[in-house]
């Protein structure tokens, strides 16, 4: 029987896999850019999760607007993605540090 | 389950309809007119921004009355007034400020007005949001546009970076205000902001509420910029473009305001106890990281981000009490940090001339010599910023110190104005630079011959004059707004 808890566990376990991943990431940014997605979507288990356990649909409709948001983030994300790569030649994480202070 | 429609919703949302079909009207005349007639686009944005503030300030009797509509999604309140009214005020100004800059460097495009206006209604469904979708709405709709306006410079290797920083850590904020809300949703069965606050009482599993509160303030800190959640900040305001940055260093904390009271005191208010504590914490470290690492930089603008560190952490003094007095000295204290942001970074785009950026400090030296007329206008700036009466920024500052010793916090408000008065130091260091030192030989550039921008700057600047003398109209508004 698989219950709520084990959802909120998936969940759970998602979202820290990608914030693990984008701070332990030292290679690429496109991985930067997967894992934001699947932060997103460890919500979206969530919501739908909670949305089928509580028998109220709003959560489900929250998901559709995520869904919907997450694809315009992801494409000004790789817009901006293109613009790094034409100016360096590089994607790599390590490389982005010449602002600090 | 059928939701009946409600013709006087409309009238509700009557400034955000006016807004979005302005701006969709100016995204297609823009297409059509010739990159030198550009001009066009500019005052028609201008005007867009004024028309909407002219709604909303029609508006405004009934919703003292605080109206909401669309079944609790968008609400129509005062406070929402007093912050879309500011929000609408200082995006029109870094517009202005914004032109020549852009035009000298070749980056006076359309785009620039349609995002600035595209995020202007992001934060105006932000501060009118009931609902945590219209929160996460609004407030995607402020971040892309935001994204966007960091990377408009493409052949500019420093925005780029910028603009990827800014990404990654504000898409981690967005994930993490997500999670929390998706708790909160779990434990309340509601995403209704106003029926999660009546369901405290019968919550099930309250662990859920605590741990979703744990990282919604994570998440607001993130977007406010209030250390330790303030790494992207600096980089950010550096690498945007000088006329960018005045965008995002003014209108977005008052959106932000808005985003921290209508998650945390409409929301979760009976969870106060909680939260006034964290924001506490979140206060003491942005003041010390913002004040003390601002006295090293040499850059004016990542200067300023610092100290905009610093003043997210003096507004969240306001929260601790979690009172309505509170809230009121907060929210005139970020209109009061916007109102002089503008002059502070406008003032770097001012300068700024095609080939030199003038955001060094250094660059400054001598200005008084050169004008003395915008020399007073940044000293101004600066001296308000710091807090000097009888400036603008020192009553607002005296009020959310009064408002943190009312709540008890006076370890609180000690350690504020230690840290203030630190933070005076880097402040004067930008005015003895343009008073007391002699010009570099190459600085002798011309200045703007531009009328309008010249005429806006200095009623900003005088403005902060004006309302550090007659503070009392503007702050019995904020009062009105909060129904004190």
């Amino acid at each position: 029987m698989i219950t709520l808890a084990h959802f909120l566990s998936l969940g759970a376990v998602l979202f820290c896999i990608a914030v693990a991943g984008i701070f332990i990431n030292r290679k690429n940014v496109i991985v930067l850019l997967m894992c934001l997605e699947l932060l997103l979507l460890a919500v979206n288990t969530n919501f739908v999760a909670f949305s089928r356990y509580l028998g109220d649909p709003a959560g489900q409709v929250f998901v559709f607007f995520i869904l919907t948001v997450a694809a315009a983030e992801a494409a000004i994300g790789l817009a901006i993605l293109v613009v790094l790569f034409r100016n360096r030649s590089t994607i790599d994480v390590t490389s982005i540090d010449t602002l600090k202070g | 389950m059928m939701i009946p429609f409600n013709p006087a919703d409309l009238i509700a949302i009557q400034p955000e309809l006016v807004l979005l079909g302005a701006t969709c009207a100016i995204l297609l005349i823009d297409l059509f007119i010739k990159p030198t007639q550009r001009d066009i686009t500019h005052w028609l944005s201008i005007a867009t921004l004024a028309l909407t503030a002219w709604f909303v300030w029609g508006g405004a009797p009934e919703a003292a009355q605080g109206v909401t509509a669309f079944n609790g999604m968008f609400l129509h309140d005062g406070i929402s007034v007093v912050l879309k009214q500011f929000t609408l005020l200082t995006s029109g100004l870094s517009l202005f400020y914004a032109r020549n800059y852009m035009r000298e460097r070749s980056l006076l495009v359309g785009e620039l007005y349609l995002l600035v206006l595209f995020a202007t209604l992001g934060m105006m469904l932000l501060v009118s949001a009931g609902s945590l979708i219209t929160v996460y709405l609004g407030l995607e709709l402020l971040a892309l546009s935001s994204y966007a306006l960091v990377a408009m410079n493409r052949d500019s290797a420093a925005s780029a970076e910028a603009a990827i920083k800014y990404f990654v850590l504000g898409a981690l904020a967005s994930g993490l205000l997500l999670y929390g809300m998706s708790m909160i949703y779990g434990a309340t069965g509601t995403l209704d902001l106003a029926a999660i606050t009546g369901k405290f009482g019968q919550v099930e599993h309250p662990g859920w509420l605590a741990f979703g509160l744990v990282f919604l303030v994570c998440g607001i800190a993130f977007k406010m910029g209030a250390a330790p959640f303030h790494m992207w900040l600096p980089d950010v305001y550096h690498g945007a473009p000088t006329a960018v940055t005045v965008f995002i260093g003014s209108a977005p904390k008052i959106a932000a305001f808005g985003l921290a009271y209508r998650l945390l005191e409409g929301g979760l208010g009976p969870l106060s106890g909680q939260w006034t504590l964290m924001l506490a914490i979140l206060a003491v470290a942005s003041l010390a990281v913002g004040n003390v690492l601002a006295i090293a930089q040499s850059n004016l603008k990542r200067m300023l981000a610092y100290s905009t560190i610093s003043h997210v952490g003096f507004m969240l003094l306001g929260f601790v009490g979690g009172t309505a007095q509170g809230f009121t000295a907060a929210m005139f204290y970020i209109i009061s940090y916007t109102m002089t942001a503008t002059v502070a970074f406008g003032m770097i785009a001012l300068l700024a001339r095609k080939g030199f950026e003038c955001e060094e400090i250094d660059d400054f030296k001598g200005l008084n010599q050169r004008s003395p007329w915008y020399a007073a206008m940044m000293g101004i700036a600066m001296f308000s910023l710091a807090g000097v009466p009888p400036l603008f920024g020192f009553f607002a500052k005296l009020l959310v110190l009064k408002a943190a010793i009312d709540a008890g916090f006076l370890w609180l408000a000690i350690v504020a104005i230690v840290f203030a008065i630190i933070g005076i130091y880097y402040y004067l260091r930008v005015v003895k630079v343009m008073y007391f030192d002699a010009a570099a030989e190459d600085s002798a550039l011309p200045l703007p011959s531009d009328v309008a921008l010249r005429w806006v700057i200095s009623i900003n600047g005088l403005a902060l004059i004006v309302l550090g003398l007659a503070w009392g109209p503007l702050f019995d508004w904020c009062n009105r707004a909060f129904g004190i």
